[in-house]
């Protein structure tokens, strides 16, 4: 005997003690498949046997059970069972998680149950312990289906439990393995002449019978329709939509999920008493005029419909009313109910009709979810989700979206078929709400805290530690911008290896070698900037219908935070805005999102400097001036203090360099007088991030804003330099050593073609190359003393690699899901963990 | 030699013959000698030795690396590596002076044990001194214990004379003393002036100072001041991922970490009640008589007002909501010591309010008790959103400043807000502006109070609006 396991079921096994339940689990599942109450006895209280313990016992088993039927796992209970309450438990267990209960009953006859316990040690039930149970079991044969299993299975010898043979089969809504591509087709409603104009639209090729009719469609690629269901009702010609629906269907050309009006339209044809109301009238009396042959026809498919799909390897969900995630693929009344009728709020509008509850606007799956049901005027994604019932038969549109190229395809009304009861009016003229409703731009708290798994296209998946992400919070609710400003956050760059050289720490030799060594034979040498890592996001005219917020754009630092108050930020803007002008038509867009360095460094840093820098230099010279002093003095006399003085004016001397290098970085600032911004990326512009164009292109960009606005934008000096010859690396290296030499911070070097792939995933995207005097700022003031420099070369660089390789992905992918117009929370997603990152412990001299 | 970091400290007697003070240190006089220390090397010299003056000098090498070593709970954020130590006549000068001078600190000096028991004439010289509360507190310490004091704040940088004074002081003191009592003196007040760094003290070196302080310390003004810095707790794992973002930002940890600063004024000048004291008293009271239950408290802080909270029975559930991890351990130490019973009505828990939580709807109450003026206006929109839409509690009791009054605080400069971290601060239309605006978006009536004497011009020194859902 076939026993036959729908997928993610639970399997109730039920029978007497010694009826062998637990030697059939074992034979049919997995043991991690089987929850058994004796073994959860024996967590609780190291004894299998001691039925004392069973309430502890059953409430670790229903929890654990709990964990598998979440994540969709066939689970079996291997306990007696036999009483109904205990079975009601698992019963609702299941409802919860929306999977289907089953029952196998192991009904033995009692003396073999008391022979089996008698051979078993451990055991000591009486007789009548099994006797009880199967009287028990008895009694409730006849009700199990009644309870809610939805299927029971009685084995009632040994021979037929030897014969029995478990196969799992999948939910009729998995329906993974179709890959598509797909064309899904919001409600149609009994426009037939419409959809015949969508489908040919959308280049099917329609097959007609011997009256004209159209009976079928064929897409040449091999393309196929989804219904979103509501084909009837309503409108004109609901048995031509139904002869052309079913006929693709039948030949394998389309998919079709059951709507509410299917749904009645059944029950109607059924005989059943329907109240005839929205549109059903229509349908029975257009049926009326079709032979009976073709109704019950009709009435096969309509009851044949299956509530939702699960399509393409759970990338895309299909039902009629949407679907949250945690019903995708499930099977319960509450899944059909929500796939056919919404969510709804318990509420009524001014039309008498139930306000919907906006699940879409909660959702976080990452399946595309795509319905119909509630006429919008417009096909908007909301996270992630579309609904594609644009109202054809209240005068509004046929839509269908192809999938997966995400495009929208749609036709308009021929006429108003069918008088709403609500005017479908463009949202700027629907009434206002009575209770402000969610706005999908919302974030939730769950978006962001706990540990975190974030997938990126280029580094796979990142995790966030809770207690970086709980740090991040801190920073990211109480002092960064809007989080709609916030597309992008930089990733940290690592310095180059470590040099060999005597006296530096960094030198140019080894970048160009370790990308070479990465395959990159063109990269090009930046100078680096002494001020602080600046983002710009500055809009054409207001970000109101891009972002969601009246405003310029933004400016900010690494962590989020803006740089300079809000009229400060408008007018630094308005400057970006004016420099960037012949940019717009250009990329047509009408924002740009620029990387820069913001000088000087003491604008932003100044509480660091002052509170940090200055405080080491102002300590060091007056301890050191003073010392030098006592020390003289005992020198005088004929103490022999000369290694220690000899060292003391060393150490002197590197402490007024400590306070020449960062000097050089500050400048007094008034408003937006002495602020100067040196941009060498465009991050990204609607539509499209650029971080795959060469960085010639970039400084090219740059180089038009300085031209454009010499007095704010600063040039980034840049060298490309041939990693493959010796002579192009040797003018690299000579370049550094004046820049530095004059006091300038050093350079990054970056592969010229940007973003590259290696053998080993990303390479990475900068390297930076500090020079010797400005490491005093970094290294102290000291570290330059030879038994310091030896130290130090000790450092490692892997951590601080494999953390700006995390970063750099996490960043790449924010702006990708930001050119894709993803919902705020998927974009947020990755910039908040690349804030989240930033805690990570690695050495801060890097 | 491993290092040549200095911090210098000299002391000069004039007690003829002056050179005797190398019998009373130990050292002497006509040598430079090094010794090893904790996390660096010690040198003594004279800079000089005549009959009618001598001077010890006290050299110390810290190594940096060294102090970060072997603490990886502290280590990993930069000024763990660029910093004052090396320089700064702090705690490690202290400890070096019990170690280098330890039996002199003793009062002990075999052959003119006469005069180590004679109080003489001496000078300390301290070049560099950090002085977490400037030239006032050296006084304040020293002076008691009969030193006269004479400290000049070291300019950050003369080149850039508007960063104004660095924390360091050239301290010179005066007085006439024992040089163990001298020394011990030294010893526990260095690393006091010193406060917010202190992160090499030991519990044991605790004891061992509080040791040093005997025969002076217990009649001290300052004592409690003392003994408190002393007692600095280790930070947790968030706190150290926050200076690290702090510096990141390239911003001064303090920056950020400020969920517990105290505001620049909390009194209201003239009353015997404290304005934060009628403030909890005017929010539970609206509380209890709007009969609330299940309570909010978000923004909770440190616990003040969950401290007046629990101790109603009426409110069964109380849940505090703090972002700031600091402010969650503060206060969850505040009920450390409370009964089991009565502690467990209470949750603290980590959420933010610009983003919606969505297990904090279906409370009766929530408390924003001087919270929102902490939230950047734009950002009001999303903090309304998620306590007046998504939360939506029954009643929700909003507190902020009223910015009319900040003419009557006398030590409120004009302009000057009443906290560092106030974003803004409203006047009573303001606020009314605000909150009649949230209670039609969100279908509640909301009512005013004042907290605190109302001025008959400038109204009350804090705000209060109840809020309560329509239906």
């Amino acid at each position: 005997m076939k026993l036959s396991i729908p997928d993610m079921a639970l399997v109730v096994l039920v029978g007497a003690s010694g009826s062998g339940k637990s030697t059939f689990a074992h034979k049919h599942f997995r043991s991690t498949q089987v929850l058994s109450s004796d073994f959860f006895r024996g967590l609780v209280s190291d004894d299998e046997n001691d039925q004392t313990v069973s309430e502890a016992a059953f409430d670790a088993l229903h929890y654990v059970a709990a964990k598998r039927m979440t994540a969709g796992k066939v689970t079996v209970i291997d306990a007696t069972n036999v009483q109904r309450t205990s079975r009601g438990h698992l019963i609702a267990l299941a409802k919860k998680h929306h999977v289907l209960p089953v029952a196998i009953v192991l009904d033995m006859p009692e003396g073999l149950c008391i022979e089996r316990n008698a051979a078993r040690p451990d055991r000591d039930f009486g007789a009548h312990v099994i006797r009880r149970h199967r009287n028990e079991l008895r009694k409730s044969l006849r009700s199990l289906e009644k309870e809610g299993f939805r299927r029971v299975y009685v084995l009632r010898t040994p021979e037929e439990v030897e014969a029995a043979e478990i196969e799992i089969e999948p939910l009729l809504n998995d329906k993974r393995s179709e890959t598509g591509p797909f064309d899904v087709i919001g409600d149609v409603h009994g426009c037939r002449a419409e959809l015949e104009e969508l489908l040919e639209k959308l280049g099917y090729v329609l097959d007609r019978d011997a009256e004209g009719r159209p009976v079928g469609a064929v897409h040449p690629e091999g393309r196929r329709a989804v219904f979103v269901g509501d084909l009837v009702d309503r409108g004109p010609d609901t048995p031509g939509v139904l002869r052309l629906a079913m006929g693709m269907i039948e030949a394998g050309n389309a998919l079709c999920v059951c709507g509410n009006h299917e749904q009645k339209l059944v029950r109607a044809l059924r005989g059943r008493n329907v109240r005839v109301s929205h549109g059903l009238a229509e349908s029975l009396e257009q049926l009326g005029a079709e032979p009976e042959e073709f109704r019950k026809r009709v009435e096969a498919f309509c009851g044949g419909l299956i509530a939702h799909y699960v399509l393409d390897g759970g990338n895309l969900v299909v039902s009629h009313a949407g679907l949250p995630e945690n019903y995708h693929g499930r099977a319960s009344g509450a899944v059909r109910s929500f796939a056919l009728y919404g969510d709804t709020t318990g509420e009524t509008d001014e039309y008498g009709l139930p306000v919907r509850y906006p699940w879409a606007q909660d959702y976080r799956g990452r399946a595309m979810v795509l319905y119909g049901h509630t006429p919008t005027p417009v096909a908007e994604w909301i996270n992630g989700t579309m609904c594609l019932d644009t109202g054809c038969v209240f005068g509004g549109r046929l839509t269908a979206l192809r999938y997966p190229e995400r495009e929208v395809v749609s036709v308009a009304a021929h006429k108003v078929w069918y008088e709403p009861t609500k005017p479908l009016l463009p949202p700027s003229e629907l009434p206002p709400p009575a209770v402000a409703r969610r706005d999908p731009d919302v974030l939730d708290l769950d978006d962001v805290i706990g540990r975190r798994i974030v997938e990126t296209q280029h580094h796979g998946r990142v995790s966030v530690r809770e207690e970086q992400a709980a740090a991040a919070l801190e920073v990211m609710s109480r002092f960064a911008v809007d989080p709609r400003w916030l597309l992008y956050l930089p990733p940290t760059m690592s310095p180059v290896a470590t040099s060999p050289l005597p006296d530096v720490l960094e030198h140019p030799r080894e970048a160009f070698e370790g990308y070479r060594a990465d395959g990159v034979q063109s990269v090009v040498c930046e100078e680096k900037h002494m001020g602080s890592r600046a983002v710009v996001l500055v809009c054409r005219d207001s970000g109101a219908a891009r972002f969601g917020i009246d405003g310029a754009g933004a400016v900010y630092t690494r962590t989020g935070r803006s740089f300079f108050s809000p009229e400060l930020t408008e007018q630094l803007l308005a400057r970006v805005r004016a420099a960037a002008d012949g940019l717009w038509d250009e990329l047509r867009t009408d924002w740009l999102l620029l990387d820069a360095e913001l000088m000087p460094w003491s604008a932003k840093a100044s509480g660091l400097i002052t509170r940090q820098y200055a405080p080491v230099g102002a300590a060091a010279s007056a301890a050191l001036s003073a010392s030098l002093a006592a020390l003289s003095s005992a020198e005088d006399r004929g103490v022999d203090v000369g290694s220690l003085l000899a060292s003391t004016r060393s150490r002197a001397s590197n402490a007024a360099g400590f306070r020449a290098a960062y000097r050089r970085y500050c400048w007094p600032v008034d408003g937006l007088d002495g602020v100067r911004l040196a941009p060498f990326q465009l991050l990204a512009a609607e539509g499209r991030s650029f971080a795959t164009e060469p960085h010639s292109w970039h400084l090219a960009i740059a180089d038009r804003l300085v031209a454009a606005d010499p007095s704010l934008f600063v040039s980034t000096k840049r060298l490309f330099v041939d990693t493959t010859s010796e002579e192009s690396v040797a003018a690299g290296i000579a370049w550094w050593e004046e820049m530095t030499g004059a006091g300038g911070e050093g350079m990054v070097v970056k592969p010229a073609a940007n973003l590259v792939r290696g053998a080993k995933g990303l390479v990475q995207p900068g390297m930076k190359v500090r020079g010797r005097e400005y490491l005093r700022i970094i290294y102290g003031p000291d570290y330059t003393e030879p038994h310091h420099i030896k130290r130090l070369r000790q450092r490692g660089l892997g951590r601080k690699r494999s953390l700006a390789g995390r970063e750099y992905a996490l960043g790449l992918e924010a702006l990708d899901r930001v050119a894709r117009n993803e919902p705020l929370w998927r974009v947020h997603e990755c910039v908040f963990a690349v804030l989240a990152l930033e805690s990570e412990p690695v050495d801060p001299r890097l | 030699m491993r290092d040549t970091h200095a911090v210098l400290l000299t002391m000069t007697t004039t007690r003829q013959p002056a050179t005797d003070l190398g019998f009373l240190l130990h050292k002497h006089p006509e040598k430079a000698q090094s010794f090893a220390v904790a996390a660096g090397t010690a040198h003594v010299f004279y800079p000089t030795a005549r009959e009618d003056e001598c001077t010890a000098a006290l050299l110390l090498d810290i190594d940096p690396v060294e102090l970060v070593r072997g603490r990886h709970d502290r280590a990993f954020t930069l000024n763990q590596y660029v910093n004052d130590r090396p320089y700064a006549a702090g705690s490690m000068m202290a400890v070096a002076l019990s170690s280098v001078f330890k039996t002199a600190m003793n009062g002990i000096a075999k052959s003119h044990q006469e005069l180590a028991d004679t109080a003489i004439p001496l000078a300390v010289h301290l070049p560099a001194l950090p002085s977490r509360g400037g030239p006032d507190l050296v006084t304040a310490l020293f002076e008691p214990l009969g030193w006269q004091v004479d400290a000049t704040a070291v300019p950050l940088d003369p080149e850039f004379p508007d960063w104004g004074d660095s924390p360091y002081l050239d301290v010179r003191l005066t007085g006439t003393h024992r040089v163990s009592e001298a020394l011990r003196h030294l010893y526990v007040l260095l690393p006091v002036l010193d406060n917010a760094k202190h992160y090499w003290v030991t519990e044991e070196e605790v004891g061992k100072l509080l040791r040093a302080g005997e025969g002076w310390l217990a009649d001290h003004p300052r004592r409690e001041l003392i003994s408190q810095r002393y007692l600095k707790h280790r930070k947790a794992y968030v706190r150290f991922a926050l200076s690290r973002l702090a510096e990141a930002d390239e911003s001064d940890e303090e920056q950020l970490d400020n969920a517990l600063d105290e505001p620049v004024v909390a009194e209201e000048p003239d009353r015997s009640v404290p304005l934060a004291v009628q403030r909890r008293g005017s929010v539970v009271a609206v509380l209890k008589a709007a009969g609330a239950r299940r309570v909010l408290d978000l923004g909770c802080g440190g616990g003040a007002l969950l401290r007046d909270l629990i101790k109603e029975p009426s409110f069964t559930e109380i849940v505090g909501v703090d972002v700031s991890a600091r402010a969650l351990e503060v206060a969850a130490r505040r009920f450390e010591r409370t009964p089991e019973r009565v502690r467990s009505r209470l949750t603290l828990r980590q959420s933010a309010l610009t983003y919606v939580d969505k297990s904090l709807a279906g409370y009766d109450a929530a408390v924003l008790m001087e919270v929102i003026e902490h939230v950047d206006e734009p950002r009001l929109p999303a903090l309304e959103y998620s306590v007046f839409g998504a939360a939506r509690p029954g009643t929700v009791v909003v507190t902020t400043p009223n910015v009319e009054y900040n003419v009557r605080f006398p030590t409120l400069p004009v302009g000057r807000m009443r906290h560092s971290d106030h974003r803004f601060e409203w006047t009573r239309a303001q606020f009314r502006t605000w909150a009649d605006g949230v209670a039609q978006r969100y279908g509640y009536t909301v009512r005013y109070l004042p907290v605190g004497q109302e001025d008959p011009e400038v109204g009350p020194p804090t705000q209060l609006a109840v809020f309560e859902v329509s239906r």
